[in-house]
């Protein structure tokens, strides 16, 4: 489903004296329907630049990545943000729309889609109860604890059954009690078919999900295990 | 059209729960429509004060005493014929002159009776002659009154005693005008950047959103409408401020502009030219506020 093929991504330096600087290099890697990947790595490592070539933030400055067997780079903006409506990412930072309420921040993504307000009005509900936040659906991200508005952050990617959800160091903000309702969650997620791509550093998440690793040093894959542990 | 109708719905609700900026940015608004309504107040002001000096420069030319009337009023179809666009032309016999003298002087018997003295009437028929104040039309005017059929029926024409004042006044006048409106559109200019920077700076207070907007897939237009509605919202509200400021200042500021400039009444020319008020301060707030906002928001969009 997702295919990087010798994917370099280098961000040109800003002044004359500085080099430009290599993030990912020559990065290759396979992502198949339904599997939960964990792509770990330092900071700087290239994680988040992985997020953002899929979801066509960014160009890769050689190499292709293909979702469906569609290249992203050749795609127009309607066909880029068709992609973006069929993965739904959560981030450390939560990145809620801070004016609209809990139900309002599931409900947009229901209505970027051009989904019906009677639909929006039966599943968001839903979707909340699920994860807990039906009881504060009127209440903005601000008056939500960090777990919460993680727990949102997840409601929102998952409220439009994407195809995969891409989780870019969702549990960095978190307690330990928040951190494993979120991998909870996930793996829950995963198990009823979508594909996850998780982005860490947390070694003992990692370590006890037992589930497929690519290890990232300096922007090359050092390791890729189908069943791998934090190991850098 | 149900898009629509979100991206309308999405503006008044961030409109009114982004209080703050909301309130920053209609004042800054306001200000600016109200420089530009001081500047369409000026512009009347001056209209005003010009037509009057430019009113009371008019041509005086008198004929020779025993003119036929016919005569005098084939040369008054002549200038009008050659320059229609003059105001005015009023034939002035010689008993219309004389009675207009002791209507003017009632009150003073010393001339009534110095003119008895005189004995007939000493007065010259006359035709007066209102311009728009352009010395080309009293050149023209000259012109005609100088042509060999006329000449000879001319006594004298009071164009040449007052060609220095004419020709000073006019391009006095016109000096008001072209910088009025040079003033006028360097102030316009201004009045524009403020408010387009003062929307662009809430618009950056808004980027951390509009990625994220950008990032669950929301198309240019989904995420660019709701800032339009709230620009077009800015717009508005600033516009009926502006409009009642306008009347009220009108309305109390009437008498004592008036004592400055008599005839000139703030008040009737505000309900006389509400309509242009209206074009200008409503297209200048909502078209201001809605392009500033769709300029701002681009930065952001691009994929």
């Amino acid at each position: 489903m997702i295919k990087f093929n010798n994917v370099t991504k280098i961000y040109p330096a800003h002044s004359n004296n500085a080099s430009s600087t290599p993030v990912l290099q020559d990065v290759s890697f396979e992502i198949k329907e339904g599997e939960f990947v964990s792509i770990i790595g330092k900071s700087g490592a290239g994680k988040t630049t992985i997020t953002r070539l899929i979801l066509g933030l960014e160009d890769p400055t050689s190499g292709e990545i293909y979702f469906k067997d569609k290249n992203i780079a050749e795609l127009d903006a309607h066909g880029i943000q068709k992609i973006r409506r069929s993965i739904g990412c959560i981030y450390q930072d939560y990145k809620l729309l801070p004016l609209k309420t809990v139900y309002e921040n599931v409900a947009y993504i229901m209505e970027v889609e051009g989904r019906s307000s009677g639909e929006i009005k039966k599943e968001v509900p839903q979707v909340l109860e699920l994860i807990g936040l039906k009881e504060k659906m009127d209440n903005f991200p601000e008056q939500l604890s960090g777990g919460e508005q993680q727990r949102l952050a997840v409601a929102r990617a998952l409220v439009n059954h994407p195809d995969i959800i891409i989780a870019d160091e969702p549990t960095g903000n978190l307690d330990p009690y928040n951190t494993y309702e979120v991998i909870f969650l996930l793996k829950k997620i995963n198990k009823a078919g979508t594909m996850v791509i998780l982005l860490t550093h947390d070694r003992e998440t990692i370590n006890k999900l037992g589930k497929r690793v690519i290890t990232l040093v300096g922007g090359r894959i050092l390791r890729d295990e189908a069943e791998g542990k934090f190991i850098i | 059209m149900a898009n629509l109708k979100r991206i309308i719905s999405f503006g008044f609700q961030d409109f009114s729960r982004n209080r703050g900026i909301s309130v920053a940015t209609v004042f800054v608004l306001v200000v600016a429509i109200m420089l530009v309504t001081g500047l369409i107040f000026f512009q009347g002001t001056v209209g005003y004060l010009t037509s009057q000096i430019q009113n009371k420069i008019d041509i005086t030319a008198y004929f020779n005493d025993g003119t036929a009337e016919q005569d005098i009023l084939n040369v008054k179809d002549e200038i009008l014929k050659m320059s229609p666009s003059i105001k005015n032309v009023e034939y002035i016999s010689q008993d219309q002159a004389l009675a207009d003298f002791y209507q003017k002087h009632q009150d003073n018997p010393v001339l009534a009776q110095a003119l008895q003295e005189v004995g007939g009437n000493p007065f010259l028929p006359s035709l007066n002659i209102t311009t728009n104040g352009d010395p080309l039309q009293y050149a023209m005017v000259s012109n005609v009154l100088q042509t060999s059929d006329f000449s000879k029926l001319v006594n004298k024409v009071d164009f040449s005693q007052k060609k220095d004042t004419i020709e000073k006044v006019y391009s006095i006048t016109t000096n008001i005008n072209t910088f009025g409106i040079i003033f006028e559109i360097i102030l316009t200019i201004v009045a524009i950047l403020v408010v387009f920077n003062t929307i662009r700076l809430g618009i950056e207070n808004s980027k951390e959103e509009i990625s994220t907007m950008r990032v669950v897939g929301a198309s240019n237009s989904f995420v660019r409408g709701p800032f339009i509605i709230q620009g077009i919202i800015y717009g508005l509200i600033s516009f009926v401020i502006c409009f009642l400021i306008s009347w009220l200042f009108a309305f109390i500021l009437s008498g004592k502009i008036s004592v400055v400039l008599p005839g000139f009444n703030m008040l009737s020319f505000f309900l006389t030219n509400w309509w242009i008020f209206l074009l200008i301060q409503l297209g200048f707030g909502v078209a201001v506020g809605a392009i500033s906002a769709l300029v701002a928001v681009k930065k952001y969009l691009e994929v």
